[in-house]
């Protein structure tokens, strides 16, 4: 079997992996990173988003050697210790989850908007969310976590 | 998902080599497509050859008259690119309503056209626009590229290396999004360069993208949403789904026809 190596949340990793082999499944199989989610396994539904090269991608659309070398981000490395990110303070502090299932895909898409986009309009978080499916909430209250996590986040 | 072989190209003489001795390769471009396929075990491709680290297959470059990008230029590339914006700001909105932001981040021009998909927005585009395809051994008319569902008239092997387009006089991409995929139920592009008014109609026909002549007759010169909105297509040979039936197709056409003039004024 082949051999993939990448950087996962700072640290260096490498396995060896048959070649079908997903990057959501390496991350939750391999490295027991299970905070990344398989929601639909249809690239529809944003649970798996996680950071390539610091852009937002889904996890159950790529496979593992793609990402040969790259640097990925997934939810576990957002918080400082015991000091959640901003963008995860957000949510707690606005109700922005219920069940918490679409949770990490939405907390990574998000920092993605905000990467290119530092003070979005609701609206423009909306347009953001279309790959990003939450059966709970009707989306009111990650928009609001979204908005203070970019605000909380500009300091 | 079948297993495969999977060979990461660094060139693209590397990467057409690899194709020709495989017993079954496939290109991998952001694979937006084709790993959904391979996990739905549609597909069985004995090798996957990835062309991601082809450095000289992504890009946009600005060659006056006309844009070239790059087969491995990501959606979310176009989109952003100041030079689509100020050249043909119709495309980099066409690129910027592809699927999602994750999709758009990963998703190429040249998979999308060699993929060929019915509801695909670039097909339009390029037809639309009246692109060229260029690929390893010819240029291709957009006219000429796209034959059929899911067809093309690329060889076995073939490989896409970047689509130019010229720069539109007046040009808009109008689409009516399935809700959930953002694919079109209907999109149509209408654009008018050196003279000549095109509508490339994606979404609907039962054949792929096509120029709609009679949306064409009706925009004229001046390109009249009004005789466009105007035109009764016809349902024959339109797509019907569970998203939409033929006749919901034809009725959109001119609608999207109609709402592309306007926006392209």
């Amino acid at each position: 079997m082949p051999t993939v190596s990448m950087t996962v949340n700072g640290k260096s990793v490498s396995a060896e992996v048959e070649p079908r082999t997903l990057l959501v499944q390496y991350l939750r199989e391999h490295l027991g990173l299970t905070g990344t989610h398989v929601g639909c396994d249809t690239s529809q539904c944003g649970a798996c988003v996680v950071h390539v090269n610091g852009e937002s991608a889904k996890s159950c659309t790529i496979l593992a050697m793609q990402v040969e070398g790259a640097d990925v981000a997934t939810i576990e490395g957002l918080a400082d210790g015991d000091t959640l990110h901003p963008m995860q303070e957000a949510f707690r502090e606005n109700h922005g989850l219920q069940c918490g299932f679409c949770t990490p895909g939405v907390v990574m898409s998000a920092l993605d908007l905000v990467r290119t986009n530092a003070d979005p309009s609701e609206r423009e978080v909306r347009e953001w969310l279309e790959g990003n499916l939450c059966r709970c909430t009707g989306y009111h209250n990650i928009v609001k976590s979204i908005l203070a996590g970019a605000k909380a986040m500009q300091g | 998902m079948y297993n495969f072989n999977y060979q990461k190209a660094t060139s693209r003489d590397d990467a057409i080599s690899a194709r020709s001795s495989a017993d079954d390769g496939s290109y991998l471009a952001g694979g937006m497509t084709l790993i959904p396929t391979l996990k739905q075990r549609l597909a069985k491709p004995s090798d996957v050859i990835d062309l991601a680290a082809i450095d000289d297959l992504a890009g946009i470059t600005d060659d006056g008259g006309a844009i070239t990008i790059g087969a491995m230029t990501t959606h979310a590339a176009v989109a952003n690119s100041d030079v689509v914006a100020s050249k043909i700001p119709a495309l980099a909105a066409l690129a910027g309503h592809i699927g999602d932001p994750q999709v758009r981040n990963r998703g190429t021009i040249g998979g999308s056209i060699a993929n060929n998909d019915p509801a695909a927005d670039y097909p339009a585009g390029c037809v639309g626009l009246n692109a060229t395809i260029i690929t390893n051994k010819r240029e291709i008319s957009a006219d000429d590229f796209f034959t059929d569902l899911f067809e093309t008239v690329l060889e076995d092997g073939e490989l896409i290396t970047a689509v130019s387009f010229p720069v539109a006089d007046k040009a808009a991409y109008a689409k009516f999004p399935n809700p959930a995929s953002r694919y079109a139920i209907v999109g149509v592009m209408v654009a008018q360069t050196g003279g000549e008014t095109r509508a490339a109609v994606t979404g609907a026909s039962q054949s792929g993208v096509y120029r709609a002549a009679d949306i064409e007759a009706a925009l004229g010169d001046g390109l009249d949403a009004a005789a466009a909105k105007a035109v009764k297509v016809s349902a024959d040979g339109l797509n019907s789904d569970i998203h939409a039936s033929a006749e919901y197709r034809a009725h959109l056409i001119s609608i999207m026809a109609s709402r592309a003039a306007t926006a392209a004024g």
